[in-house]
């Protein structure tokens, strides 16, 4: 059964000049429950706003997005952020950390958000991340790489049913993007959290079984490149 | 836990401008409980403080100028009143006691003034409370002795056995040449324990040795500056009024003290009511200063909100973060005006004591230490519900950085 099921998803821009720039339409889009599926795609091809109607951070034009039943683009803003918190964890790519919080309030505040805050499994995260003797440093103190992982834990924290992540090793060498990578998929593992991830790194994408190009399913994306945009 | 740690991050993350306006909101904060509790206090104070005395009995003038002369040396005389007077005024049934007064001169700047020893002999300034000598004795009514007020001898420096020269006139100027110092010599005989009354800035001296000095006008020396009165029955005040305001044209007898000094504040109420505004202008600029400031980081906060937005934090969360972070800097404000507003009771109290010889006790509890600091994290709440609302506003899809 899907997990995440979109149907005819719409998202447009009005840009400046009063044009109106189509970024998202997807006919049609399954996530299994418990898959690892990775999308490709180009810079500019729609990918961050395509995560974040999954997410329910943007409301489409138009369409459905039904994570476990919920048609989250049906909600009303204030019970879609209830329903992200629960239901949904997300990797940016720039980590988006909160500098004035720890590393542990971090996890934590993500949690707040979701089912509540449980302590012991945000240190144990954070343990189980290698970031056990750094809970109480903020992230300026800490490395790239560590700084990824605490968003990685920040993420998963709530043991989210749907894991987006958004070029989560863009800013990561390749040593550290692939340890990242092996990270998220073991701990969505752990939790049998479905991940949808998208990429345009190719060593990235090489490590998933199913990797769908944006492309494919974005009709707008395909219309940008056939026009070429890029 | 969320809010208070939302708050308590984004206030140490802007340590340096919570820190400037909790500052100038403990500012606000002391100025607006002191003006309170100084306009309360000095009037309570002020109308309580008779010296014992019922009523004035003085020249032709304003009660409120005699009862300032006579009861707290602060005024100039109206003029003199003959001893007659004095004496006629003694032989009324409804006159338990009456000590005259004399006064025209001054120890550097300190009053002196001429009485009876009958002000030693047990009449009580307050109830319970009579003069004391601490050390020393009273002086005899026909020497030239002085009994010193406890604050005139600590800043006199005067002590048992110190001999002075009164200048002439109840002001005293800076340049020497300006002042005309008579050519008796008293010598201080007593030190009185201090009454925290207007009695402690005087110099007494014997009311015969002021009428009689040296360069005194010897027509005036059987007269007196005023009479002060005690009654048997409070209520023959009413008919003294009527006797002397009313019938009379020559004297003026002013009765009752304390609603003649309630006079007094009432005339200055307009006063009152500016430093009153002041204050309160002061607090809504401080209010305001909380407003600046949160409002102009909030372009530095747009991320974090976004951040909190994406991670599932509603917007009223975020709105009510930034209304609490307001009223947490207006609380610390708060607490700081507290220390303001000790320091400045303490000096307006010296202040006050110095220029009255009163002392002003403000500090006891008063429910403006409720409503003051109440009220300033009120107001500061209502001046951070404009961040809190640009806040709310945030868009969280364009605030997190958009890389594809």
């Amino acid at each position: 059964m899907a997990l995440l099921h979109i149907d005819g998803l719409q998202k447009a821009y009005v840009g400046p000049d009063g044009s109106r720039h189509q970024v998202v339409d997807i006919p049609r889009f399954e996530l299994a429950e418990g898959a690892a599926v990775a999308l490709a795609g180009p810079s500019g091809s729609g990918k961050t706003t395509f995560l974040n109607l999954v997410a329910g951070i943007l409301a489409p034009d138009a369409g459905h997005v039904r994570i476990d039943g919920t048609d989250v683009a049906q909600l009303p803003e204030h019970e879609r952020d209830r329903f992200r918190a629960r239901h949904v964890g997300y990797i940016f790519q720039t980590f988006n950390l909160l500098q004035g919080f720890t590393c542990l309030e971090n996890v934590l505040l993500g949690m707040s958000f979701g089912h509540g805050i449980d302590r012991a499994r945000a240190e144990a995260l954070l343990r189980r991340v290698g970031l056990g003797e750094r809970l109480h440093h903020f992230p300026r103190q800490l490395s790239t790489g560590q700084q990824q992982r605490v968003a990685v834990a920040r993420a998963l924290a709530g043991k989210p049913r749907l894991v987006l992540a958004d070029e989560p090793t863009g800013n990561l060498d390749p040593r550290h993007a692939q340890e990242a990578l092996a990270l998220i998929r073991e701990v969505c593992a752990e939790n049998g959290s479905a991940l949808l991830l998208v990429s345009h790194d190719r060593d990235i994408l090489a490590r998933f079984g199913m990797v769908a190009s944006l492309a494919d399913i974005n009709r707008a994306s395909r219309a940008t490149s056939s026009g070429g945009a890029s | 836990m969320t809010l208070p740690l939302l708050v308590r991050r984004s206030l140490r993350q802007h340590a340096l401008s919570t820190a400037v306006t909790a500052l100038s909101l403990s500012l606000a904060g002391g100025l607006l409980m002191t003006v309170w509790v100084m306009r309360q206090q000095a009037r309570q104070t002020f109308e309580r403080m008779d010296g014992g005395w019922d009523a004035v009995l003085g020249a032709r003038s304003s009660k409120l100028q005699l009862v300032l002369n006579a009861i707290f040396h602060l005024e100039a005389s109206p003029g003199n009143i003959k001893a007659t007077d004095v004496a006629l005024l003694a032989s009324n049934p409804a006159v338990r006691a009456v000590v005259p007064i004399a006064m025209g001169d001054n120890y550097q700047g300190f009053r002196i003034v001429g009485v009876t020893t009958n002000l030693f002999a047990g009449h009580e300034y307050a109830p319970g409370h009579a003069f004391k000598v601490g050390e020393g004795r009273v002086f005899e009514d026909n020497l030239r002795e002085a009994v010193v007020g406890s604050f005139a001898a600590r800043k006199l420096g005067f002590k048992v056995g110190t001999e002075f020269q009164p200048y002439h006139g109840l002001n005293y100027s800076s340049n020497p040449r300006d002042n005309v110092q008579h050519e008796d010599t008293y010598v201080v005989v007593g030190i009185l324990e201090p009454s925290n009354t207007p009695a402690d800035r005087v110099v007494w001296i014997p009311v015969a040795g002021l009428q009689n000095m040296a360069g005194h006008d010897p027509s005036a020396a059987e007269d007196y500056s005023a009479a002060l009165v005690k009654l048997r029955d409070p209520a023959a005040g009413f008919r003294l009024d009527q006797l002397y305001n009313k019938q009379g044209d020559r004297l003026t007898f002013a009765w009752p003290i304390g609603t003649v000094m309630a006079q007094l504040f009432d005339k200055i109420g307009w006063f009152d009511k500016v430093l009153a505004l002041v204050a309160w202008l002061v607090a809504v600029v401080a209010a305001a200063s909380v407003l600046a400031s949160i409002y102009n980081s909030m372009s530095a906060r747009r991320r974090d909100i976004a951040i909190l937005r994406a991670l599932g934090a509603r917007r009223g969360t975020v709105f009510a973060s930034i209304v609490l972070e307001a009223a947490s800097v207006a609380a610390m404000g708060a607490m700081g005006g507290f220390v303001v507003h000790i320091g400045l009771l303490a000096g307006a109290g010296v202040i006050v004591r110095a220029q009255t010889g009163v002392l002003i006790e403000p500090f006891q509890p008063g429910w403006v230490w409720l409503w003051a600091p109440a009220a300033l994290v009120g107001l500061a709440a209502l001046a951070g519900v404009v961040p809190a609302f640009k806040a709310y506003k945030v868009d969280v899809a364009s605030s997190l950085a958009p890389d594809s």
